[in-house]
């Protein structure tokens, strides 16, 4: 017998029949029933309607039907909640129960009944279960606790709860101190603050630790979990703690094994990396690691992603098990990329044979996506290890001679990139940059030193490397050095792909514009794909934005960007601007961008292979490898005698080729002209007119007139920017940032550490999370807590918040990562408006330029002209509080930068600033106001505050500290990507329960439906549909804040109604009075 | 944690869901639906969607997937899932979607007391077993006469002791204690019959059915062989450390009591070795000659040999005499299986014959590779040899038994 009889009851009254059978004396019919209704359940078949006659089969002593019954109340007592009630007296009772099985199974069964009703009679019987002679039934109370936190978290406070659950951590067995963390670390996981409502002390950390080898697995995994988020007090403690753990390598449980690792890789940066102990911890942790590899796939995937986050951090560990990664042909897929990606970061010069003949194996697999990917990897390892370079396009050339269609377009591609890194080495921009004789030898070296290691270390975090870069500059300002930390910083923000932030200081604008067209013409596609990637939110002026055309060409949506954000810029305007900006270049051209005489490092070692190359045009069809075939005949269009022939046979057939292959033709052909003059004339006349009157594609067309007035202008220049040395592309580019892998690292075997994403950026309303660290090493924060002191305000004042967080980094304790004074993330517009307003004013340190409000209206009026609304100034802090100064203020959000905008003014006779080193402000004279704008971030811990979009400052000064608080309005917070695809938006709808819906009536709204949507579109409020319902618009709407909570939004207009109605869901409703707020603000400015 | 499980079986059909926590909609399958869709049974284990993480594994063609909501250690998932399937071969003997839909109510039953609340509450078997009684027809002839019940009203007694794996009062007749010494060669050989890679995988299961509560030691002759070792919870850690003796209290019935890791220092002795040699003759027309003999045996029979030789697309047809077993060439795959049996050393077991290949292509892609299987028994490849097995705690005499077995893991050989 088995149970698929309970599935064959006859057509007709299914439910009647079943209810009649409830409804029967005997104590066995009853119980099949229930077997019935339960089996219809599991396969998703509505029985809720039988809810009265199952609760009555409740009342038993018949253990088995009590389960049942219980299976059945927790899927339907929350669509019946009346009737639940019912069941509160059995439950009540049962948590009576002699039988500890039925104490627990009732507690258990209330707690997972979502019911307010049902709620309110839990507490009592839970708080006797907390506290019950029997372990089982304390265990089940401790999760019991999470659920209720769940359905209200101000009860478990309120009740006391968390305490008793406290108590539990020091219980008597090790199951229930394991279900104690579980529950915990769930309520810490969602609690609104972020903050964790448990520390853990050291005496608690030596309970779990002893409680870890005790529990099951599954409690060894929680414990392991809760104790990566202890930073102990000293070496001693780490080391101790590591030392219990280290026998959970040893478990048959994966899952525990790489929790072990995570906490040992924390503590491990604790310890003195150099000790024994450490290297003997080292060497325990690879064979753990190799041997998840033996698992099963799905397991072997998060392996990998893990041990693909802890080469990076520590290379050491794995170097020597390279073989492991090898790829056996009936692998997943997914995990066949993984071990890819891995093999190219363990690759060096030790092993690079070996890996390079892996490679080529693959290569020849049947698997077209991987075939493609290992030979991306032959490429990517040249790039890492530069001496085998060489052996690297041999493979790629055997490989070509296969013939394989995919294999040698792949190739091709791949050559290109080869060729531009390590022909003529001394193209590294870094160096470049060190050749340029204007720069004073000191700076040099300064600048060598920060470049080549400082910035190599922490380039990915751009607010710290700009901050470096403006501090450094004031330090040491020959004329030149804006001209020359520009070139950096954008050599530095390509690689990064951060080419935004070069745009926010005017300063360097002029300067940007040349070297933008240099990465333009040389960085190919790749690197005008990230720029265009970056919707640059402010433009200086028409010089930027034809730069940033350009660079945008070779992505269609650059162009496409440009005029969404920038209608003004028309065609015409646009063809204007190209005309100024070619003047730009020939009158004020006096700098060489390239050491033209570069010693070459490897002098014609490929030219060889170029014949071999150019064998095999025929065969490429796909855009990418074309072009990229197309560009090396460009570039080296002096070394292939028939260059002109082969691109004039390209030419034939120009109007049939992908966008991406045109441009490159181009590009090619001009370079061609400018190497060899003589015969290629007529060439490059037919290509700018195929290019400028023939074509539809505008990016095509522009570059197309600038290639022409530029070698129409001055040749001589057209050759400069043109034929200019090109960046190193480097490895790094695929590793991950420092801080980001830091990040990651603490949250190994974690989802995060999947995803290779920080949790706040996809765990739904988690910005509250805290961001973890790495621990500092003891005693190694010393030169960053010194130049901090000056700055930070002491933190024992929790009150004062942090979104001004300073962005210290890795080298600061998480602990101690305080609140800061506006200290690094200076903003940068001010250091540059002198130079706008031209009144230069060098000594002037730092960012603060002494103007008149009007001054700095206008230029924002003319710069970002569709700009945001910003709430006027209001006094933050009246003279007689602030001991005669005197501070107005308001919050902007200007290019995804959340900024304050304060207004100082001293009113008070003697005042002299100065003090705090990065809010520079010169002495204030009376009377004298003064400007000020301040970058802030939100990337900091966060705390809840009442109201939430309270932001809690301070300001030192040499006379006092000052602390006072502001509203932000919360629309600076509204993030420019917060536009949702038609169909999520409408999911998303759906997916949220009609409780977090909540309405909002706003009066007084003046313009058009259209107007309304244009001004909130500015405002990051982004219009999804448009519809009309009988007369009225409805406006669907979706916002996105910087803590990724989305907010969807119904807009109801009547034309010629001056009422809106506005309805409003998100799974965070607290936000929605905020919301509301600023929607009235938006709409009536 | 997990808030729900989804079983889907290969026709895409959610035929059992189970929820912990509130109800979630089955239509989050489609996502899963789709990425199978895509990428056929190489379904990227975690998947992202706007709201939720669908974390699967699949055995036996049916795909389990757990809905997650927030930041959970997927292994932790993984590692449940599969607990969750041996459970059920466990109980059923086998876990097919036919025998989940035969046992709905005892799979929703487990599931239920396996899990609260997302939590995992109960996944030793033993405990299980004594909470819900495993069906069998005699027992359900036997409940159905008394009104008894296949679910236990008493709170098992290993639920909350110090050994949770075992349950208190086993009583056996005959004392038996059987250890399986199963060691896996994963292996990757080039075209020269040189090695790539090679490790061994390798395992002890019992099979321990002995009265009361026996402490077990087993000790080996050579423990230094092991790179990585991961032991069943019943075995203390600390005594290994010191005298690399694996020391416990066995569960009760089969268990895995270590796994570990052989490669990185010592030789990996390879067992097995293909001669293999395919010479296109014309355009369109290739001879391959397969030969397989032992290499490194000790002297033992190497049997149960198995070839699966992955053809490349432009291979039409094989036309093959084997002087040895069977073999069977499947178009579509391409897989060319030569079943071989045992190797008599005397006359090596050979396939040759010609092989079709459609005309114009390219012949440099010709590559296959060969999957092996064989067994070899009575031999650890390693050369691991158990030393003794000594039991305190009780007072009978038990029977002992160690059987070793050397197989094929994932064992390839590139041509």
């Amino acid at each position: 017998m088995t149970d698929s009889k309970y599935f064959t009851t006859t057509k007709k009254g299914e439910i009647f029949e079943l209810k009649s059978e409830l409804n029967n004396d005997k104590k066995e019919k009853k119980k099949e029933a229930v077997k019935k209704v339960i089996a219809s359940m599991t396969v998703g078949k509505d029985v809720s309607a039988l809810f009265p006659d199952v609760v009555n089969c409740m009342q038993t002593d018949n253990l088995e039907l009590k389960k049942l019954v219980y299976l059945y109340l927790m899927n339907y007592a929350k669509s019946q909640p009346d009737m639940a009630i019912m069941a509160v007296n059995t439950f009540v009772k049962d948590c009576e129960d002699p039988n500890p099985l039925i104490r627990a199974l009732a507690v258990r069964t209330m707690g997972c009944i979502r019911v307010d009703k049902i709620t309110e009679y839990l507490c009592e019987p839970l708080r006797k279960c907390l506290k019950d002679e029997d372990p089982y039934v304390r265990k089940t109370a401790a999760v019991c606790v999470a659920k209720l936190y769940d359905i209200s978290s101000g009860l478990v406070e309120d009740q006391g709860f968390l305490e008793q659950l406290k108590e539990l951590l020091s219980d008597s067995n090790p199951m229930v101190v394991a279900n104690a963390v579980a529950a915990l670390s769930e309520i810490n996981e969602s609690s609104p603050t972020g903050q964790p409502l448990v520390e853990l002390s050291t005496s608690t950390i030596n309970k779990l630790l002893t409680a870890l080898n005790e529990c099951t697995e599954w409690g060894q995994v929680f414990i392991l979990d809760s104790l990566s988020n202890y930073t102990p007090r000293d070496e001693r403690e780490a080391q101790s703690i590591c030392e219990r753990i280290t026998p959970r390598l040893a478990h048959a449980n994966a899952a525990v094994v790489l929790s072990a690792v995570k906490v040992l890789i924390k503590m491990m940066e604790i310890l003195a990396g150099d000790t024994e102990f450490c290297s003997t911890l080292s060497k325990k942790l690879a064979p753990p690691l190799v041997t998840l590899l033996s698992s099963e796939p799905e397991v072997q995937y998060v392996a990998l992603r893990n041990i693909n986050l802890i080469v990076q951090k520590k290379p050491d560990i794995l170097k020597h098990e390279m073989k492991v990664f090898f790829v056996k042909y009936n692998d997943p897929i997914y995990v066949k990329l993984e071990k890819l990606d891995i093999m190219i970061r363990l690759a060096s010069q030790a092993n690079i044979a070996q890996v390079l003949s892996e490679l080529k194996e693959y290569a020849t697999e049947v698997d077209v996506d991987f075939v493609r990917k290992a030979v991306r990897a032959i490429g990517r390892c040249a790039i890492k290890v530069e001496p085998s370079a060489e052996r690297c396009v041999s493979t790629l050339l055997d490989l070509i001679q296969t013939k394989v269609n995919y294999v040698v377009q792949e190739a091709i591609v791949v050559i290109k990139d080869i060729f531009r890194n390590w022909w003529n080495s001394t193209a590294n921009a870094l160096n470049c940059f060190g050749f340029s004789p204007k720069i004073r030898t000191d700076s040099k070296q300064a600048w060598t030193k920060y470049v080549g290691k400082e910035a190599e270390k922490m380039y990915p975090a751009p607010d710290k490397r700009w901050c470096s870069i403006a501090v450094w500059e004031p330090a040491q300002n020959p004329p030149i050095e804006p001209i020359a930390v520009s070139r950096v910083a954008i050599t530095m923000s390509i690689r990064v792909g951060s080419m935004l932030k070069c745009s926010v200081s005017p300063r360097f604008s002029s300067e940007a514009i040349r070297i933008v067209m240099v990465i333009v013409h040389n960085f190919a596609p790749c690197s005008c794909q990230t720029l265009s990637d970056r919707k640059v939110g402010l433009l200086v002026d028409e010089d930027y934005i034809v730069a940033f055309a350009v660079s945008c060409n070779g992505t269609g949506d650059g162009h496409e960007t440009i005029r969404v954000n920038y209608g003004f810029v028309h065609a015409h305007e646009l063809g204007q601007a190209l005309f100024q900006f070619q003047m730009h270049v020939c009158g004020s051209y006096t700098f060489s961008i390239i050491n033209t005489s570069c010693k070459r490092k490897y002098p014609n070692k490929y030219e060889s292979i170029i014949s071999t190359l150019c064998e095999n045009l025929d065969t490429l069809d796909e855009p990418e490898a074309r072009a990229s075939m197309v560009w090396i005949i460009g570039e080296y269009a002096e070394r292939i005698d028939n260059a002109d022939e082969l691109l004039d046979s390209f030419l034939e057939g120009f109007a049939d080729e992908n966008a991406q292959v045109q441009l490159q033709l181009l590009t090619a052909v001009v370079k061609l002209f400018l190497k060899r003059p003589q015969h290629t004339q007529g060439l490059v006349q037919h290509v700018l007119s195929l290019a400028t009157q023939d074509s539809d594609n505008p990016d095509l067309r522009d570059r197309g007139f600038i290639y022409w007035r530029l070698l129409s202008t001055d040749p001589a220049a057209a050759k400069e920017v043109v034929l200019a040395d090109k960046p190193l592309i480097s490895e790094e580019t695929d590793l991950l940032e420092p801080t980001l892998l830091d990040e990651l690292i603490c949250h190994i075997s974690s989802l995060a550490s999947v995803y290779h994403k920080p949790p706040t950026a996809f765990v739904e309303g988690r910005s509250a999370g805290i961001r973890k660290t790495l621990p500092a090493r003891q005693g190694s924060g010393d030169e960053t807590t010194t130049t901090a002191e000056a700055t930070v305000i002491p933190s024992q004042d929790s009150l004062i918040g942090d979104l001004l967080s300073m962005d210290l980094g890795s080298t600061v304790p998480a602990a101690a990562a305080p609140m800061a004074a506006p200290t690094s993330n200076v903003d940068l517009l001010g250091g540059g408006l002198d130079v706008l307003l031209g009144s230069g004013a060098p000594d002037l340190s730092g960012s603060v330029a002494p103007s008149t409000t009007g001054l700095l209206g206008d230029i924002f009026g003319l710069t970002s002209a569709p700009a945001m609304y910003t709430p006027p100034k209001t006094c933050w802090l009246p003279a007689e509080k602030g001991k005669g100064l005197e501070i107005y203020g308001t919050f902007s959000r200007r290019a995804g930068q959340i900024s304050m905008d304060m207004t100082l003014t001293n009113k008070a006779m003697q005042f002299r600033s100065g003090a705090s080193h990065p809010l520079t402000v010169p002495a204030l004279q009376p009377g004298q106001s003064l400007e000020y704008s301040l970058a802030l971030n939100t990337t900091g811990p966060v705390q809840r505050m009442d109201p939430l979009t309270t932001l809690q400052v301070a300001i030192k000064n040499n006379v006092d500290v000052f602390y006072y608080a502001c509203q932000m309005p919360i629309q600076i917070l509204f993030t420019e990507d917060g536009t949702l695809d038609k169909r999520v938006f409408l999911t998303t709808w759906r997916d949220i329960p009609s409780a977090n819906e909540v309405q909002y009536t706003i009066n007084d709204i003046k313009g058009t439906t259209d107007s309304i949507s244009n001004k909130m579109t500015q405002n990051n409020i982004f219009t999804i549909a448009k519809r009309n319902v009988e007369g009225q618009d409805m406006l669907y709407q979706s916002l996105k804040l910087t803590n990724n909570i989305w907010v969807l939004l119904e807009l109801k207009l009547q034309p010629g109604v001056t009422t809106a109605t506005l309805s409003l869901k998100s799974r965070s409703v607290e936000v929605a009075p905020y919301v509301f707020q600023a929607y009235e603000s938006i709409v009536r400015n | 944690m997990i808030h729900s499980l989804f079983i889907i079986n290969s026709q895409g059909d959610v035929f059992l869901e189970k929820h912990w926590r509130s109800i979630i909609s089955r239509s989050v399958c489609d996502y899963y639906l789709e990425a199978q869709r895509a990428n056929g049974n190489d379904i990227n284990p975690v998947i992202a969607t706007p709201h939720h993480y669908l974390i699967s594994i699949q055995r036996g063609g049916v795909s389990y997937v757990a809905v997650c909501m927030e930041e959970i250690p997927p292994l932790f998932v993984i590692e449940f899932l599969h607990r969750i399937v041996d459970t059920f071969q466990d109980y059923f003997s086998d876990c097919t979607e036919s025998i989940i839909k035969e046992n709905y109510v005892v799979v929703y039953e487990l599931l239920d007391e396996m899990l609260d609340n997302g939590f995992p509450l109960a996944t030793e078997s033993n405990i299980l077993k004594e909470l819900i009684k495993p069906p069998n027809i005699l027992r359900t002839i036997a409940n159905t006469v008394t009104g008894k019940t296949n679910v236990s009203d008493i709170l098992p007694t290993g639920q909350l002791s110090n050994i949770p794996w075992r349950r208190s009062g086993v009583k056996y007749t005959n004392n038996e204690a059987y250890f399986d010494v199963i060691e896996e060669v994963d292996a990757i050989i080039d075209k020269s019959g040189a090695t790539v890679f090679a490790e061994i995988q390798g395992y002890i299961d019992c099979c321990i059915k002995l009265s009361g509560m026996p402490d077990l030691t087993l000790s080996f002759i050579n423990p230094r062989l092991f790179d990585d070792v991961s032991f069943h919870p019943c075995v203390r850690y600390k005594r290994w450390e010191a005298e690399k003796l694996l020391s416990f209290i066995p569960p009760d019935g089969n268990f895995r009591l270590i796994s570990y890791h052989i490669g990185s220092q010592s030789v990996v002795a390879i067992p097995i070795y293909v001669r293999h040699n395919l010479s296109i003759k014309t355009g369109e027309q290739a001879r391959l000659d397969l030969t397989v003999g032992p290499k490194q045996t000790l002297g033992r029979t190497v049997e149960g040999v198995k070839l699966e030789v992955l053809m490349p697309k432009c291979i039409l047809n094989c036309v093959l005499t084997a002087n040895q077993g069977k073999y069977n060439f499947d178009p579509v795959s391409k897989i060319l299986h030569w079943d071989v049996g045992r190797i008599d050393v005397t006359k090596l077991p050979n396939i040759r014959g010609s092989v079709s290949i459609a005309s114009g292509s390219n012949t440099a892609e010709i590559n296959p590779s060969i999957n092996v299987h064989f067994t070899i028994s009575q031999l650890a490849v390693s050369g691991l040899k158990v030393n003794r097995l000594d039991m305190y705690g009780e007072k009978y005499k038990p029977f002992k038994g160690v059987k070793y077995i050397t197989k094929a893991g994932r064992f390839q050989i590139r041509m």
